[in-house]
C-alpha cells in the first residue's frame, strides 16, 4: 500500500518496520516528528528523553540489551550526543542502533549551519542519506549495516526531506527477537587496554563499509548523456533531476560515509565534465581532491544556505522563468511571541531596567527581537546558565548587580542544571530565571521531565523545579507570575541585588496549551487612550495604533492583561467591565 | 501532465498545514505523484511561511521557485505580494483580503502597503481576491479560513466536489467535518 508521508513520519514506519523496539529523543526542529510519530506504534517504546546525550546513550543501553534502537536529534543534538557516539564507535552494538539527525541548512530554525557527515568522517561511523520519503525504506538498511558491520549507523536527514511529504510503499513489521546478552568486557568495557585492541576493528570496519559502498544498491548510477555527469547525494538528487531530467548522467550516493572509490573512478571516466553538488560542505568535492579525480563544486555553489532547482539552474547559466514583483517595498515578517506569551511580561521588565541577559535555546530568543530587544546572548543550550557564571566573575559585583540570564523548563533540564551547580559550587552571585511555560513550546509543545506526563500524554514523575534548586545549593527560589508586571520587577530587582546565587521561577503555561483557556480580549477605551504608545513597547502583536489610538484585535487577545498594566490612563479594560 | 505547483502563503498560526493535507490527500487519491513540502514547530508563529504542493505524473524537487507557481494561495494580503515572484506567467493569486500587519509595521519601523493587489493587478497578475475570514465565521469558525480558500482552489481544478468533501472527512478530527464542509462550500460558491 502507498501513503504520502511526512519524511520523518515515513522514517518513523521505517522503525517500526524494521522491528526496532527502543526510541529515545530529545526534540530539535527538524527532527522532532520522527519520535512523535513513532510513539504512535504500540510495538515500540519511546521516550523525550532529558537531552541528546541521555537518549543516545538510551539507545546504547537498549542495544547492548540486545534490541535494535533508535535516536533522533538535530545537527547541534548530535554535538551533545557525541560523546558517546565516538565511543559507541569502538563498542560497536548488539542490537542495531541508528541515530537520526536533521541537519538545517538554511537555518529555519536552528542558530548554526553545521554539515553532520563530518560526524560520520570523525567517529568513523557509517551515514546514510535519503533524498525523500520513499527512501525512508534506507532505514532497515541503516539496522542491517549496524548488525552485519558491528557499528552505530548515522542516518541523515535535512529539513527539506523531514518536512516535505512523499509517495511510501507500506511494509509489515518484521519483529527481532531479543538477542543473547552476554558479558563481554573486552568490546564493553572501553577502557585504555581494551580501547587500544578495539581501534584496529574500527579502522577494519572502515575498509569494509567502502567495500560496501562500491557494491550496495544505497549508491546508483543513471546513466544517460557522456557530457556531462553530477555526483549529489539527498535532497540536491531531487533539484539535479528536477533541472536536468534525464540528460545528464547521475550518481547518486545514498552511503555518504565512508565514500567509495571504484564506482566513482569509474563514473567520473565515462563523463566528459564532472560536477559534485552537495549542500554545506564539499564533502564529496574533497573525497574526489584526495582521489584526484577533476571535478566542479563548491567554486560553482555555496557552502551557505539550502539549495533548490533555481540554485542549480544559475549556476549553469540557465535562464530562470519569466516572473512579477510588485514596487512596493514589502516589509519584512519575522517570527513573533504569541499574544499572552507568558515570556513577554518577564523581557519587558528585564528590558525596562536595561538588564544585561544572556539567553538561551526556546521561544525567548524571540525576546531578542524589537521592541523588547531583551536578550544579549544565545549560544547553545543551557549556555545561559554557565555563561552567567563566567560574565559576573569576569565583571566582578558591578556586572552581577545588572546581570541575568534566563532559560526554558525544558532547556534547563536538557543542559542548565549542570550550569547552576557551577554557579552554587564556585559561587558567582549569579541570578537565573526560568522561564517555565510547563512545555516544550518552539518545537511544537512535547512534553518534558517537568510537566508531568510522558511523551504519550501519561502521568509522570515532575521534577519540581524548586526543590532541584534547593538541592544543587540554591538558598533563594522564588516563583513569580509573568503576567504581574510589578511581581516580576520587584523580584529581579532584589535577587540581582543581593549577594548570593539566586533562581527565579517565571511561572505560567504557554496559552497554545489546549489546557489554557483564553480570558475574554481586552479592549481600548478610546476616550481615555492618548495614544502615548506605551502599550506598544511590549511587542504584543494584538495591539495597533489605528487613527492615534491603541487598539486591540479581539481575534488575537488572550486577555492576559499585561498591556493594561503599561497604560497609566486606565484605557485598557477588561471585555467584561 | 507537466507538474502543477501550487504555493500556501501565510502567517504562522493560520491553517496552512491542515490546507497542505487536505490537497495532499486530494491529489492523491486522485492517483498523482505528490510533494509538499511544509514549516512546521512553532518558532513560526506570526512570521512568513510558506507551503509548497507539487503534483503530477513524476515529481522531484519538493520546492516550487521563481516563476513556477501555478496558483498562489495567500491568508494575507501583504503575503501575496511576498511570494508574487514565484508565480508563474499567467499564474493566479487567490488571495484573503484579511491584512494583519507584521511587527516592523506594528512598531512603525515600516508602512503597509495598502494598495498591494492593486499593484499586483495592474502588473497583468490574475488576482482573485476573497474576505475568507467572513465566510469562514458565516460558516461557523473563524479558523475555517483555509479551508473557505480550497474551496476557491478547487474552481481551478478539474475534480469534481465531492472528492474534495470527501478528503476533508479524510483530512479533519469528527466533530470538524461539517464546519469545514461548509467553510469549503461558501468558498466555492463566492
Amino acid at each position: 500500500m502507498k501513503k504520502l508521508l511526512l519524511g520523518n513520519q515515513a522514517i518513523a514506519r521505517g522503525l517500526y518496520e524494521a522491528g526496532v523496539k527502543v526510541v529515545s529523543s530529545y526534540p530539535g526542529t527538524p527532527s522532532t516528528e520522527i519520535t512523535e510519530f513513532a510513539s504512535e506504534y504500540d510495538e515500540m517504546y519511546c521516550e523525550w528523553a532529558p537531552n541528546e546525550k541521555v537518549a543516545t546513550e538510551t539507545a546504547f543501553g537498549a542495544s547492548l540489551r540486545g534490541v535494535r534502537s533508535a535516536c533522533a536529534m538535530k545537527h547541534v543534538g548530535l554535538n551533545v550526543a557525541a560523546d558517546p557516539l565516538f565511543t559507541l564507535s569502538y563498542t560497536g552494538v548488539n542490537g542495531g542502533l541508528v541515530i537520526f539527525v536533521a541537519d538545517d541548512p538554511a537555518m529555519h530554525s536552528s542558530q548554526n549551519e553545521q554539515d553532520s557527515r563530518h560526524y560520520a568522517i570523525a567517529a568513523k561511523v557509517p551515514m546514510l542519506e535519503p533524498s525523500d520519503s520513499a527512501e525512508a525504506k534506507f532505514v532497515k538498511q541503516a539496522y542491517e549495516i549496524s548488525e552485519k558491520y558491528d557499528t552505530p549507523v548515522l542516518f541523515r536527514m535535512c529539513t527539506r526531506i523531514a518536512h516535505s511529504q512523499s509517495s511510501v510503499e507500506l511494509e509489515e513489521r518484521v519483529e527481532k527477537p531479543l538477542a543473547q546478552y552476554s558479558r563481554n568486557p573486552q568490546k564493553y568495557i572501553m577502557s585504555p587496554a581494551n580501547a587500544i585492541k578495539r581501534h584496529p576493528f574500527v579502522e577494519e570496519r572502515v575498509c569494509k563499509l567502502k567495500e560496501l559502498g562500491e557494491t550496495s544498491p544505497l549508491n546508483r548510477v543513471e546513466m544517460a548523456d557522456s557530457e556531462i555527469g553530477i555526483i549529489c547525494a539527498g535532497t540536491c538528487y531531487q533539484y539535479v533531476k528536477e533541472v536536468f531530467g534525464d540528460s545528464v548522467s547521475v550518481l547518486k550516493l545514498g552511503l555518504v560515509n565512508p565514500l567509495p572509490e571504484k564506482i566513482i573512478r569509474d563514473f567520473a571516466n565515462k563523463v566528459k565534465k564532472l560536477y559534485v553538488i552537495e549542500e554545506l560542505d564539499g564533502i564529496i568535492e574533497q573525497h574526489l581532491n584526495t582521489l584526484g579525480i577533476p571535478c566542479t563544486g563548491k567554486e560553482m555553489f555555496s557552502p551557505l544556505g539550502e539549495y533548490n532547482q533555481a540554485t542549480i539552474r544559475k549556476a549553469f547559466g540557465m535562464d530562470a522563468p519569466e516572473s512579477t514583483a510588485a514596487d512596493s517595498v514589502i516589509p519584512v515578517r519575522p517570527p513573533i511571541m504569541c499574544a499572552g506569551c507568558p515570556h513577554r511580561g518577564m523581557f519587558y521588565v528585564l528590558s525596562k531596567n536595561k538588564i544585561t541577559t544572556l539567553g538561551d535555546i526556546g521561544c525567548y530568543t524571540l525576546g531578542s527581537a524589537a521592541p523588547l530587544n531583551a536578550v544579549d546572548s544565545t549560544l547553545c543550550m543551557g549556555a545561559s546558565v554557565s555563561g552567567i557564571h563566567g560574565f559576573n566573575k569576569a565583571g566582578g559585583e558591578e556586572t552581577e548587580k545588572k546581570t541575568v540570564c534566563v532559560i526554558g523548563d525544558s532547556t534547563f533540564m536538557h543542559s542548565g542544571i549542570t550550569g547552576l551547580v557551577n554557579i552554587a559550587y564556585n559561587g558567582s552571585n549569579s541570578t537565573v530565571i526560568i522561564l517555565d511555560n510547563s512545555i516544550t513550546g518552539m518545537t511544537g509543545h512535547q512534553q518534558n521531565p517537568t510537566t508531568g506526563y510522558n511523551i504519550k500524554g501519561e502521568p509522570a514523575n515532575a521534577v519540581n523545579l524548586e526543590d532541584l534548586c534547593h538541592a544543587v545549593g540554591i538558598k533563594r527560589v522564588r516563583v513569580v507570575d509573568p503576567y504581574n508586571l510589578k511581581e516580576c520587577e520587584d523580584a529581579v530587582l532584589e535577587e540581582i541585588g543581593v549577594l548570593e546565587p539566586s533562581v527565579i521561577i517565571s511561572r505560567r503555561p504557554c496559552m497554545l496549551l489546549k489546557y489554557v483557556k483564553p480570558k475574554p480580549p481586552l479592549t481600548v477605551n478610546t476616550d481615555k487612550c492618548v495614544g502615548c504608545k506605551m502599550c506598544m513597547k511590549i511587542g504584543c502583536p494584538a495591539i495597533s495604533i489605528k487613527n492615534g489610538k491603541a487598539c486591540i484585535d479581539a481575534t488575537q487577545c488572550v486577555g492576559c492583561n499585561v498591556c493594561s498594566q503599561m497604560c497609566k490612563l486606565g484605557a485598557i479594560v477588561k471585555g467584561d467591565e | 501532465m507537466e507538474t502543477k505547483n501550487i504555493m500556501i502563503v501565510g502567517v504562522g498560526g493560520q491553517g496552512s498545514l491542515l490546507a497542505s493535507k487536505l490537497l495532499g490527500t486530494l491529489l492523491t487519491d486522485e492517483g498523482y505523484d505528490v510533494k509538499v513540502s511544509e514549516v512546521h514547530g512553532m518558532s513560526q508563529r506570526g512570521g512568513s511561511v510558506v507551503t509548497y504542493v507539487r503534483f503530477g505524473e513524476k515529481v522531484y524537487s519538493p520546492v516550487i521557485t521563481q516563476g513556477e507557481a501555478d496558483i498562489i494561495v495567500s491568508f494575507e494580503k501583504l503575503e501575496a505580494a511576498r511570494h508574487a515572484p514565484c508565480l508563474k506567467k499567467g499564474g493566479r493569486i487567490i488571495v484573503n483580503t484579511q491584512q494583519i500587519d507584521p511587527m516592523p509595521v506594528i512598531t512603525g519601523a515600516a508602512e503597509y502597503p495598502e494598495n498591494v493587489l492593486d499593484e499586483l493587478k495592474a502588473k497583468n497578475i490574475q488576482i482573485d481576491a476573497v474576505d475568507a475570514l467572513s465566510l469562514a465565521t458565516r460558516a461557523g469558525n473563524a479558523k475555517s479560513v483555509n479551508i473557505v480558500l480550497m474551496g476557491r482552489v478547487a474552481k481551478c481544478f478539474d475534480i469534481p466536489c465531492d472528492k474534495w468533501l470527501a478528503a476533508i472527512e479524510k483530512c479533519v478530527k469528527p466533530q470538524f467535518v461539517q464546519v469545514n464542509k461548509k467553510a469549503f462550500e461558501l468558498g466555492y460558491e463566492s
